[in-house]
């Protein structure tokens, strides 16, 4: 069987059974990497010296019979933005570029107990702010299923690489959207769990009431053997819940029968390709047929939640990206005194969507602009999560569109912000409301991936599997990108 | 409300960025586009409605007052720009 396609559990399986080890493996995925990385650039770093010495050592562990889990020896790649101990972690920004973390964030650490092997650190938009991966310093990633188009954002290398068979999984992070969006674009499996659910200690934040480490793999049962390995409390992160965790397995298995199932008709309205909609209530009709209730829903203040969200996001970002100094790490330019060199380090450290998005939060702060654009804000969230914990007393979960298209060319909305903001429609809500979303792969639109999202009531990512893997075996197969096929043979 | 080009330098300031002459034009345009979006806000009344600044329940979490291993200082010094001994080095400040 060819590596490059075996999902996380039959490599799992494989390694167990003695047929494969972890080093076989790993070479596989370095050779991939660097047959295909120069065309899809979906890594800023490749780490080959380290991935052979983790993987060797995974292989000893196991010819002792002291494997450290299932996922033990099985490689991993990482969005740029986790930081992992004496491993470039760039943030895709110039201001990050030489940055070397001295300690690892907890969910690579947590995979790191796991024995993971780590192939390298995925591309992104610069600070995870953007839905096209092409606000990148490294330069833009590629979809792999059409090069002219962008992986969508902001973590599209970590969903170009798992689509591209250059990782069996990755990590990204999700604040409105930044894993759902880029998995749908790209034809893979995308969650970003509940916020809370996992450890945000060593993620570089973005706007921290909103952000949120996400999982991204080729199938649902994979997403949810890999959640229940990197979820749970984290005495470094005030902010990660108590919340009971769980094996999410058994999920995958239970079938939607009996379950009730929301369509909100807000996302089905204008401003959505009609095509999607249609594809949505196509789905519905399936999962209908496999025993579940459709049942449609009104979410009111939907289309309060994206300006509120780029209110709330900005003004997040201008004050945590405000460490960035050139004092203690970093690039530092310097000038001649303390002032000139905070305003060179930051000038020429970030690019123009990171200073852009620091000037609109910073804008929406100041004095006299607080009330109507911050606490108005605060207030829509409210409105927002209230309409969610509404229609979650009647349905188990919601069905809808992860994105209002399918992946659209490199450079169309480079130089329209509130364009490419649009684009985040569906995906912004559930970051507000603080709820779960699934991004499953549904077949093609236009021979491009099209990714379908499911919602669900906080911390009950197990609906979310459930009916995520019923809606993976009801979809159309979308074919690996054609130049993934390829890439291992070329020389 | 609209950004002119003297907010553009005021807000500048305020982050500790330099926004040069020929580029002010064009982020005064595209934030205006981005906040006139953002305006329709205003149109929806949330008198009385409470603002919501974290979605967990979250309390506050005590430990006790014990001495753990911490960052070692080479460690948290290795990424320094400028440093002399223990210390980061930084430009005159006055």
């Amino acid at each position: 069987m060819d590596i490059l396609k075996m999902t996380v559990a039959e490599l799992a399986a494989a390694l167990n059974n003695g047929e494969m080890t972890s080093v076989e493996i790993t070479e596989a995925y370095l050779a991939q990497i660097a047959a295909l990385n120069q065309h899809i650039n979906a890594y800023i770093t490749v780490c080959p010296e380290l991935a052979l010495q983790m993987a060797k050592a995974s292989d000893e562990r196991r010819a002792q019979g002291k494997a450290l889990s299932k996922l033990d020896g099985i490689p991993v790649a990482l969005k740029d933005i986790i930081c992992t101990d004496g491993v470039l972690t760039t943030c895709a920004s110039r201001i990050l570029s030489n940055f070397v973390p001295p300690y690892n964030a907890t969910c690579w650490q947590k995979l790191v107990e796991c024995g993971a092997v780590l192939l390298g650190k995925c591309n992104m938009d610069e600070f995870a702010m953007g839905s096209t991966t092409e606000s990148s310093y490294f330069g833009p990633t590629k979809n792999p299923h059409d090069l002219t188009c962008v992986p969508g954002g902001s973590s599209g290398g970590s969903a170009a690489a798992v689509a591209s068979l250059m990782a069996p999984y990755s990590l990204g992070t999700d604040t409105g959207g930044s894993v759902r969006q880029p998995a749908s674009f790209c034809g893979v499996v995308g969650l970003k769990p509940t916020y809370g659910r996992i450890s945000r200690f060593g993620v570089v934040a973005y706007a921290s009431s909103l952000d949120q480490v996400g999982i991204f793999s080729r199938c649902v049962a994979d997403c949810a053997d890999i959640l229940t390995l990197t979820a749970g409390d984290d005495p470094l992160d005030s902010t990660c819940s108590e919340a009971a965790t769980g094996d999410y397995a058994a999920a995958c298995n239970k079938g939607v029968k009996g379950m009730k199932i929301g369509l909100p008709k807000e996302f089905l309205a204008e401003g959505i390709d009609k095509r999607i909609i249609t594809k949505v209530q196509e789905a519905a009709d399936k999962l209908q047929e496999q025993g579940a209730e459709i049942i449609e829903v009104s979410l009111p203040h939907t289309r309060y939640a994206l300006p509120a969200y780029y209110v709330l996001a900005t003004a997040e970002a201008s004050s945590n990206l405000a460490r960035y100094d050139g004092i203690r790490y970093g690039v530092r330019e310097q000038g001649d005194d303390l002032e000139e060199t905070y305003l060179k380090s930051r000038s020429h450290g970030f690019g123009e969507e990171v200073k852009r998005r620091i000037m609109l939060g910073t804008y929406a702060l100041s004095s006299g602009y607080y009330d109507a654009y911050y606490n108005k804000t605060l207030q829509v969230r409210t409105l927002v999560r209230e309409d969610y914990l509404k229609v979650f007393e009647t349905v188990d979960c919601l069905l809808t569109p992860t994105a209002p298209s399918v992946a659209y060319p490199l450079g169309s909305v480079s130089d329209n912000p509130l364009a490419m903001y649009m684009g985040d429609v569906c995906t912004v809500t559930v970051n507000m409301a603080g709820l779960p979303g699934l991004a499953v792969p549904y077949g093609l639109l236009d021979e491009k991936p099209l990714g379908l999202q499911l919602i669900g009531k906080p911390f009950d990512e197990a609906a979310l599997f459930a009916v995520g893997s019923a809606l993976e075996a009801a979809a159309e197969k979308i074919p690996t990108p054609a130049i993934a096929v390829k890439g291992g043979q070329r020389s | 409300m609209a950004i002119s080009l003297d907010t553009v330098d005021y807000v500048a300031a305020l982050a500790k960025l330099r926004v040069e002459d020929e580029e002010k034009a064009d982020y005064a345009d595209k934030l205006n586009q981005i906040l006139e979006y953002m305006d329709q806000l205003s149109e929806l009344d949330t008198e009385g409605i409470l603002p919501m600044t974290q979605v967990l329940a979250t309390h506050n979490v005590f430990r006790s007052d014990e001495q753990k291993p911490s960052l070692d200082r080479e460690k948290a010094l290795a990424n320094a720009p400028d440093r002399e001994g223990g210390y980061f080095r930084v430009p005159r400040i006055m």
